[in-house]
């Protein structure tokens, strides 16, 4: 059965950036305001789950040749290495870093290596929940 | 130093015996094995001189220092004299062995292995001192025994003899262990001599009975008393050489040496008494009457063994009193001991002989069993002179040195009817009579023994081989252990100077100061006015009529079945053991998760609640709780309508759909508790749950998609009910009763100073306590790869199975 969704079609092309906005908003938002890594990496996820239900398997992997499994230990290899980082520095392990920079464009901004550890969450979240739908979507 | 590590010399050269054997095929290996025993015989035989002037002999290795662990091998007049036991008829028997075991159809290297581990084993029960080693190569002793039976392993009743004797004996090891612990614990020592030396003391804690209990457990199951004693006819599938060896002349005697060393400790309590006079005196007739009983020779030695073994069990019980008695009456009882090792000697002679004999016996004819023998004199006549020395020797006649230790055996009988104490006064007069009745049937089955074999008519051509003499090298051993029987009648005081009295001073260092102190003679004829000649000459007159009219009251035999013998209990317990563990374990072992997931719940349940109350840890109170909004009681009602819903409904969409309704009412709840972050994750996470559980229902197979209620279980609801009831309690107790302030005060002041956040939820998350997080995107992966691995590996699967229809 084939069906010409041009409407879903449609409004997906201008849902998946707003969602997608949102998540990076909410993964950035993180350490002030509700939100981080977690809830951001889901979101992501379900932006890229709408794609997959509008689209197909193969459309979507087309359109964005991302290898999840790759992403997933990125992400892994990003929190376990900020956390060592400051093992380097002979400080315990897991201590954060952070300043405020004048960051041109953005003003006084603080930089915060937690943030990093949060990229990581994130990739790991993103990357194992398109793992698992993409798994049991594809398997027939 | 060179002393203890001799104990070991026998299991070190064993590890050479595998290599001689494939290495010297030609040679029989029994010849380099001789040399070990021979030669630590001869080194033993040293000491007998040395320790009439100088003390025991002590030497010591330490094992472990630290938990003072070591062995000590201790030699004063009792273990020397098992030393001697031990290696000199250990010798004669292998000696014996190399013409009995074939050396190319056997396995030789297997035998004397296990016989030569054992020989170490008990040097090293003999001569510790240290408590603990000596449990550990008492424990080598059942070991080592229980190869030994199971030689020939592809016989089925080796196999059920060797696990019987193993059973039984390792059974009682484990209780004397339990003994030697609370002995030790009592005296602060592991060893014997200082626990002997603190022997009064001992005696006033409590748990000196219970030790005493135990660690006899341990001598009667070792010393096959009754009603232990039923593993040694069934030992008796051994070759023979071992059935001389452990079962008449060393192994079996490791209990009464342990009674005879410890009696220093124990003799003090009338319990030691009872016990083991009581069950020497059981066993001893016991033993004797059902020798009669039995036709195949080693069974009525195994019996005779039994019964000897009671005997000299008795007299050790005997030996115990004269510490309780003094003044004039006290020389009369001090005999015991000094009859108990005497007859010990004897024992070891006599039925180290005859079990060669019924060997020979059994190589030369084929057949152990009586019926079918007979008329051998003529035809073996030296094995016949022998069998009779033996076998006279053990009814107790002159001139065989049998007859002494029976006369001094009646003699501290006897002595018992004096004896006042411990209710002595009416039961000891019984005693005399118990003795007397079992030497009668000892007499008896001497003669059967002999009789049956030897001189009774029969038909040679029934038997599987044509009998002949047995060649001399068999006959060598007998004939030694014979002479023995012969020469000790005539020199018994020289054997007592040298081996028997010294060992008495260690059974009963209390009544004297040196061996020479001890001022017993043994004399071969006390005049006709004693009461043990004239016992001796009706256990021979009664004996004979007993033995020829043998076969009218034999039939008394069989009034008690078979199913009243302890045999039948044994192999009842066994498989009671066996069966009905494995009934007990398929009661509860169901395969069932539900029934698993029941017993864990209602043991959670019945431990937090009764701990609950019994702590009295069960408070309530509302001082800390908020008011309750509106919100709160809406939602609430939302989420048990849910609940109720996931359980009452029909189908299994509308509970799907349920349990999501339940989800996002948390969700909601986190909103009104302040937790947008949770509540964000909630949201989320509920929505990707609800897809997969629709996921799975969509899958699943057509025939299991009946539509119908969960069906109503009592025991499930109880379960449940208990479960949510516990919770509620356990939650109740806990916010009632706040033993510290929560620290969250810290982060709420350091959120921003120390972390350079807003958030706490999130700061907390990644940096406060980022390790969590860590993991938990780590298992995050893990669940991920798992998915992946369930899907895609199950097509190598399903070509398995394919494989395995073809």
């Amino acid at each position: 059965m084939k069906m010409n969704n041009v409407i879903l079609k449609t409004t997906t092309q201008v849902v998946f950036f707003i969602i997608f906005l949102f998540s990076i908003h909410i993964f950035l938002a993180g350490h002030f305001a509700p939100g981080g890594g977690f809830v951001g990496g889901l979101l992501t996820a379900s932006a890229l789950v709408l794609l997959l239900l509008t689209y197909d398997l193969k459309t979507v992997k087309n359109l964005l040749p991302i290898n999840y499994m790759t992403l997933t230990a990125v992400g892994l290899l990003l929190a376990l290495g900020t956390a060592s980082l400051s093992a380097f520095f002979g400080e315990a392990f897991f201590m954060h870093y952070f300043d405020h920079f004048n960051i041109p464009l953005l003003g006084d901004t603080e930089l915060h290596t937690a943030m990093i550890f949060d990229l990581g969450v994130y990739f790991v979240v993103v990357g194992v929940t398109m793992i698992i739908i993409q798994s049991i979507g594809g398997d027939e | 130093m060179t002393q203890v590590l001799l104990i070991f010399l026998p299991v070190v050269c064993a590890l050479l015996i595998p290599l001689l054997f494939k290495k010297l095929p030609s040679i029989h290996t029994g010849w380099f094995v001789l040399l070990v025993p021979a030669s630590l015989a001869v080194y033993y035989a040293t000491f007998v001189t040395k320790l009439e002037n100088h003390g025991p002999y002590t030497s010591t290795f330490h094992w472990v220092k630290s938990l003072d662990l070591s062995f000590t091998s201790y030699i004063d007049g009792l273990s020397l004299l098992f030393s001697l036991l031990i290696t000199g008829i250990g010798a004669l028997v292998v000696l014996y062995s190399i013409f009995y075991l074939d050396k190319n159809k056997e396995q030789l290297h297997n035998f004397y292995f296990y016989l030569l581990m054992f020989m170490t084993a008990m040097l090293g029960v003999v001569q510790s001192d240290h408590l603990i080693s000596l449990y550990l190569f008492w424990e080598l002793t059942s070991i080592s025994s229980f190869l030994l039976i199971g030689y020939w392993y592809n016989r089925d009743k080796s196999r059920f003899g060797a696990l019987k004797s193993m059973m039984i004996t390792v059974f009682g090891g484990l209780m004397m262990l339990g003994g030697f612990l609370l002995v030790a614990n009592m005296g602060d020592t592991y060893s014997i001599r200082d626990l002997v030396a603190q022997a009064p003391t001992l005696a006033s804690s409590p748990y000196f009975v219970l030790a005493l209990v135990l660690i006899l457990l341990g001598a009667f199951t070792k010393s096959a008393q009754f009603p232990f004693y039923i593993w040694l006819p069934d030992a008796m599938e051994a070759p023979t050489p071992v059935s001389a060896y452990l079962h008449s002349a060393t192994m079996v005697k490791a209990g009464i040496y342990l009674v005879a060393r410890l009696t220093p400790i124990f003799a003090i309590s009338e319990y030691w008494i009872w016990l083991v006079l009581g069950s020497g005196l059981i066993t001893l007739f016991w033993g004797s009457f059902f020798a009669l009983k039995q036709t195949d020779l080693k069974g009525i030695l195994a019996f005779s063994t039994v019964s000897q073994l009671g005997l000299i069990m008795s007299m050790l019980g005997a030996a115990a009193i004269s510490l309780h008695v003094d003044g004039g009456s006290s020389a009369i009882f001090k005999f015991a001991a000094f009859a108990a090792i005497f007859h010990l000697i004897n024992h070891a002679t006599f039925k180290g002989s005859l079990f060669m004999i019924a060997g020979i016996v059994d190589h030369e004819t084929g057949t152990r069993d009586i019926r079918k023998l007979g008329g051998l004199m003529s035809l073996m006549p030296i094995s016949f002179t022998v069998a009779a020395i033996g076998s006279l020797s053990m009814a107790g006649l002159p001139p065989f040195n049998g007859f002494l230790s029976k006369e001094l055996f009646f003699t501290s009988m006897l002595a018992l009817k004096e004896f006042t104490l411990f209710n002595f006064d009416t039961w000891g007069a019984i005693i005399p009579i118990i003795a007397w009745v079992a030497s009668v049937f000892t007499f008896a089955y001497c003669l059967y023994f002999l009789y049956n074999t030897f001189i009774a008519k029969s038909d040679y051509k029934e038997l599987p081989k044509k009998p002949h003499e047995a060649p001399f090298g068999m006959l060598i051993s007998p004939i030694i252990l014979a002479s023995f029987v012969v020469i000790i009648f005539f020199i018994p005081n020289i054997i007592g100077k040298y081996f028997v009295k010294p060992a008495v001073l260690a059974i009963q260092p209390q009544l004297y100061r040196s061996a020479s102190e001890i001022d017993i003679t043994v004399k071969a004829f006390h005049g006709f006015k004693s009461t043990e000649l004239w016992m001796t000459i009706a256990v021979v007159i009664v004996g004979f009529i007993l033995f020829s009219t043998m076969k009218k009251w034999r039939k008394i035999y069989t009034l008690v079945p078979e199913k009243w013998s302890f045999n039948h209990l044994y192999d009842q317990l066994m498989l009671a053991a066996d069966v009905g563990s494995k009934k007990l374990s398929n009661l509860y072992m169901t395969g069932a998760i539900r029934h698993y997931l029941m017993y864990m719940f209602a043991c959670i349940v019945a431990l937090v609640v009764t701990t609950l109350f019994l702590k009295d840890g069960f408070k309530f109170s509302f001082a800390h709780t908020a008011k309750i909004g509106i919100f709160e009681v809406a939602i609430v009602i939302v989420l048990i309508v849910g609940t109720l819903t996931v359980l009452l409904a029909k189908s299994r969409l509308t509970a799907i759909i349920a349990l999501g309704a339940v989800g996002y009412s948390v969700a909601l709840f986190f909103i009104i508790f302040n937790a947008p972050d949770l509540a964000l994750t909630q949201l989320v996470i509920e929505t990707v749950s609800v897809a997969l559980f629709l996921l799975a229902f969509y899958h699943l197979p057509k025939r299991y998609r009946i539509e119908e209620r969960m069906p109503f279980k009592i025991n499930n609801f109880l379960i449940a009910l208990g479960v949510g009831i516990m919770v509620t309690l356990l939650a109740l107790s806990a916010q009632s009763q706040k033993l510290i302030p929560s620290i969250s005060q810290y982060y709420k002041d350091t959120v921003f100073t120390e972390a350079g956040g807003g958030n706490i939820v999130n700061v907390i998350l990644v940096d406060y306590r980022g390790f969590d997080t860590l993991f938990e995107i780590t298992v995050l992966s893990i669940a991920g790869m798992a998915i992946i691995g369930m899907i895609k590996l199950r097509l190598s699967r399903k070509e398995k199975k394919s494989h395995e229809n073809e």
